[in-house]
């Protein structure tokens, strides 16, 4: 399984470093997001800076949309199914593999987007560690949710459209939990972003396990 | 010794339209069986069915001693399937492909090389990614990976489909050798002649089943011209059905 | 092959309609003794009469999911599979959108005069209009088609990772709110202490009128559900006359 894992995901990143799609669009599409919420919260930094932390989160989950679609369509396009379940490849190792690269695109993009909302925001970095615990546990959340219900709507019509309905709502605690302990870093009070950190990482660990048993029927079913 | 492939009245939908609408068929172990039948006619979900990517909603399906309807998953690591689509990546080299797929299957890397070699990959064109591969190059890739991974049963849906002429000789080549060495090879092919050549035996698919052979052929009142082909047959006129995954979903 | 002739469950069952007859005269008796008998509240004055239909639509609203939840599981299982279990969880969740859906309208009708907004962001407002959406996407997802068993076992899969989410969620919310000094809430548990007398009965014939609702919308929507399920079966059998006619044909 684990073995099956590193294969996957290093093919992914292979495939992602290669055709730069990452860099060349989920990258900019995260930063025209934080423009966008600039110019919708006006431009004064007193009202900037305070939703810094929401408004990086709500690019992360935005790009994270992109990035899981991003995952499926490798998969030679309309076969991606067909491809996956022919390949022999050990089901749960296919989920943690695609997980992981996912997640590590998304590290990438999180940094970038952490320069971002310093630069567009005037937020003050700070709870270095937080920050980064953060985005190390709730960055596995998305990614292996996303991978998840990318494979239910991988093989459908709808799935541009049903893939954000039915992730969004579902990862609206790592939202909520990331946002908060981010707000308690940048406010220079690590320390109350604890209990956020444990509510990311349950969810992570959890969805990672329900994601390694139920990929596998997902993905036959279809 | 137990057929390779055996289907008993399998009836496969998609959505609640019967791709296979009872369809019966067995191939003994090494045989070269050519699916025959006009568009429409279920070849293409036959094959489906026997790579364990199609359900089986009613009947009975067993693949190389493997239960279908219990398990669609436990026959794959021996089947080389070739489909309408390349299940290969753009991005990545030939090469890398085929290491990949082989990797995939618990397979050993280190035979990739001949198999390169056989196909024409050899040197600069292993390392130029699929994607800027011709078509026909794509299907040798295709054809190159199959091999690779050393399956037991064989899969092709319309092999000779863009291949060149050095393409398809050597695709009739490869399917002799198998038979060779005793693999079992099931194709639907609009090719006639050379799919005749290659094959054991005809098996003609209508409706969504098996059926007699065909009255145009000549075979109307005779029995077909092996004893094993006598339940088989094309005809009629067919609906063209969409057989993409989205539709089988 | 002739399709054998199908005995059709019968159209209204006697039961169903004594049933829905029932849930009728009690929702009615209920808004009625609401409405007019009860006294007004003596905090909430006549914004009280309000929380006789909307607690117990709440309750139905957490029940329809625990039963679509339960049903997915047996759906999963592999020795209580069944199809019925299937069509439970299906009919359940849409009576448990519908009725979340009513909770949130009730609940912001009363909330607009009590706390002064259409809105506020308390956890289990919040949670509920999560509910609301998860389970949007729930029903979304069922309506894809595709083969029955496929089909129902994506379903139940899909129940159960939204299920999964749902005490993370109410959990992270209530956290959240508690950490900002949210505005005192009325908490209806609190507040059942000042319920009495005709008040209390009310208030009891709510809540027992609502599951009878629930119960009767259910049974309607499962044997819609089943002849919906009948109507493939049967379409099948032509489909699969219709595929065999293309091999005689020619």
């Amino acid at each position: 399984m684990l073995r099956d894992a590193v294969l996957v995901a290093g093919k992914d990143l292979r495939i992602e470093i290669r055709s730069r799609v990452g860099l060349n669009q989920i990258g900019p599409f995260a930063i025209a997001v934080l423009l966008l919420f600039g110019l919708a919260l006006g431009p004064d930094r007193r009202v900037l800076a305070p939703a810094s932390a929401g408004l990086f989160w709500v690019a992360v989950l935005l790009s994270t949309l992109l990035a899981v679609q991003r995952s499926y369509a490798i998969e030679s396009a309309d076969a991606a199914r067909d491809g996956l379940r022919l390949s022999g490849l050990d089901p749960a190792g296919i989920f943690l593999g695609k997980a992981s690269a996912v997640a590590a695109q998304l590290l990438v993009l999180e940094a970038g987007l952490t320069v971002g909302v310093t630069l567009l925001y005037g937020a003050h970095l700070s709870g270095a560690l937080v920050l980064v615990a953060a985005c190390a546990a709730g960055t596995l959340g998305l990614a292996a949710v996303g991978t998840l219900y990318g494979v239910v709507a991988s093989g459908l019509r709808t799935r541009e459209t049903l893939l954000p309905l039915l992730f969004l709502p579902v990862v609206a605690p790592v939202l909520l939990a990331a946002t908060k302990a981010w707000d308690a870093a940048l406010a220079g009070t690590p320390s109350h972003a604890g209990g956020w950190l444990d509510v990311l990482v349950v969810f992570a660990v959890l969805y990672i396990a329900i994601g390694t048993v139920a990929f596998g029927p997902l993905l036959e079913d279809g | 010794m137990a057929p390779a492939v055996r289907l008993h009245e399998a009836v496969a939908l998609a959505g609640r339209f019967p791709l296979l609408a009872g369809a019966s068929l067995e191939v003994g172990e090494g045989e070269v069986v050519h699916l025959r039948g006009p568009n429409g006619a279920g070849k293409t979900s036959v094959l489906k069915v026997l790579a364990g990517l199609l359900a089986v909603h009613s009947g009975e399906a067993t693949v190389l001693g493997r239960d279908l309807v219990a398990d669609r998953r436990a026959v794959r690591r021996e089947i080389g399937m070739l489909g309408h689509q390349s299940f290969l990546y753009e991005e990545l080299t030939v090469e890398e492909n085929l290491r990949f797929a082989v990797r995939a299957n618990r397979g050993v890397v280190t035979g990739i090389r001949p198999v390169l070699e056989q196909f024409g990959f050899a040197g600069r064109l292993a390392s130029i990614p699929v994607g800027r591969c011709s078509a026909g190059q794509q299907r040798r890739a295709s054809l190159a990976v199959l091999v690779a991974r050393g399956a037991r049963l064989w899969l092709l849906d319309e092999p000779h489909a863009g291949l060149d002429q050095d393409g398809r000789d050597l695709l009739d080549e490869l399917l002799t050798g198998a038979r060779a060495a005793g693999r079992t090879v099931v194709f639907a092919s609009h090719e006639l002649e050379r799919a005749e050549a290659i094959a054991d035996r005809v098996v003609h698919l209508a409706g969504g089943r098996v059926v007699e052979p065909p009255e145009p052929t000549g075979a109307s009142d005779s029995p077909a011209p092996s004893a094993q082909a006598a339940r088989q047959t094309i005809s009629g006129p067919a609906v063209p059905v969409t057989e993409d995954p989205a539709h089988v979903a | 092959m002739s399709t054998p002739a199908r005995v059709l469950p019968q159209d209204r069952p006697a039961a169903l309609r004594v049933l829905g007859a029932t849930a009728l005269v009690g929702v009615v008796a209920t808004v009625w003794l609401g409405l007019f008998v009860t006294p007004p509240d003596q905090f909430m004055g006549n914004l009280v009469r309000l929380l006789y239909i909307h607690p117990p639509m709440a309750w139905v609203a957490f029940l329809a999911y625990g039963v679509a939840t339960l049903a997915s599981l047996l759906y999963l299982w592999p020795r209580t599979r069944a199809e019925h279990f299937d069509r439970l969880a299906g009919a359940s969740a849409e009576v448990g959108v519908v009725f979340t859906g009513l909770t949130l309208v009730s609940g912001s009708i009363w909330g607009r005069p009590t706390w002064g907004a259409w809105w506020v962001w308390d956890p289990l407002l919040t949670t509920t209009a999560l509910l609301f959406v998860l389970y949007l996407g729930y029903l979304a997802l069922r309506r894809v088609p595709g083969e029955f068993h496929v089909r129902a076992r994506r379903s139940a899969m899909a129940a159960l990772i939204a299920f999964v989410d749902v005490p993370i969620v109410y959990f992270s919310v209530e956290w959240w709110r508690s950490l900002h000094q949210a505005p005192t809430v009325l908490n209806p548990t609190t507040h059942k202490t000042y319920v009495h007398g005709s008040m209390f009965w009310t208030l009891l014939l709510g809540f027992v009128s609502f599951t009878l609702v629930y119960i009767w919308l259910m049974a309607h929507r499962y044997r819609l559900a089943r002849l919906q399920d009948l109507e493939d079966v049967e379409g099948l059998e032509v489909a699969l006359e219709e595929r065999r006619a293309e091999g005689d044909a020619g």
